[in-house]
């Protein structure tokens, strides 16, 4: 059941991905980013957290999912920490996305060679 | 067939394919994004069951995600993967981490400085930055509403 859920919810958001850009022609950095600052806000708002708590993975794996760390860590930080957290927060709560993404990157980059078009 | 009902046949491809690609195209994303979510929760379930900390479950799945999508990119097989799948490949975490080594292997010749060190956040740059913009604003109208 774990997984439908996560199949079905993932899916849909990718779906909306997709609508956006045969629709609109926006690149895929701006649905990135777009998606990344939509998870942020509705995270903000409490509209995210039932996502997850519904489809888990489903909701958390999608960009949106990124941003709602965001947004959950930044409201986590400054209640432990007070209003240092609003400075804290944010990089907090991405900082092991963020690292295993640029290490995984340079690392790819030592072995790997870009391939022939 | 004449040259005119050739064209009128074009016009009627032209006509129906926008619609009938985009209910393709997004039956692509709907599987390859649902199942790359599925895989992440296979991943969350599996560091479960070993005993790791709830607190940190998604930490580990999109480190573990990253992992794969990076060594993905670097064999080639991502932007295959990309050709079929579109947003499938893009929206979930993996397309975060592809839109990282991507570039980085891409101007891996113009350098490790302003190549690669550079380039790795052509994407992930404009992403990192508006993701804390708006995480900040966030955390201002928490503080003050709380």
């Amino acid at each position: 059941m774990d997984y439908l859920k996560a199949f079905i919810v993932g899916g849909l958001i990718c779906v909306i991905g997709q609508i956006l850009i045969d629709k609109t022609k926006l690149t895929s950095a701006r649905i990135l980013v777009l998606f990344v600052v939509s998870g942020c806000i509705l995270g903000g708002l409490g509209l995210y957290e039932p996502l997850v708590r519904f489809a888990n993975a489903g909701a958390t794996v999608p960009l949106p999912g990124f941003g709602y760390a965001l947004a959950k860590g930044v409201m986590n930080e400054i209640d432990t920490s007070g209003i240092t957290g609003i400075l804290t927060g944010g990089l907090k709560a991405s900082a092991a996305g963020i690292t295993v993404a640029i290490v995984c990157g340079f690392l790819a980059s030592l072995i790997f060679n870009p391939k022939e078009k | 067939m004449n040259k005119k009902s050739k064209q009128e046949y074009q016009k009627m491809v032209e006509k129906a394919s926008p619609n009938s690609n985009l209910i393709l195209d997004c039956i692509k994303a709907f599987v390859i994004g649902g199942l790359i979510c599925c895989i992440g929760q296979v991943i969350t379930n599996l560091f479960e069951y070993y005993g790791f900390s709830q607190n940190d479950l998604g930490i580990y799945t999109s480190s573990v995600l990253i992992f794969i999508a990076s060594f993905m990119t670097g064999m080639g097989w991502y932007s295959k993967l990309g050709k079929f799948a579109g947003a499938g490949s893009v929206v979930p975490i993996t397309g975060f981490s592809n839109s990282i080594t991507s570039p980085a292997i891409e101007f891996k010749k113009e350098g490790y400085i302003l190549g690669v060190g550079a380039k790795i956040f052509i994407i992930a740059g404009p992403v990192i930055l508006y993701g804390i913009l708006t995480s900040m604003a966030v955390g201002i109208i928490y503080y003050i509403l709380k």
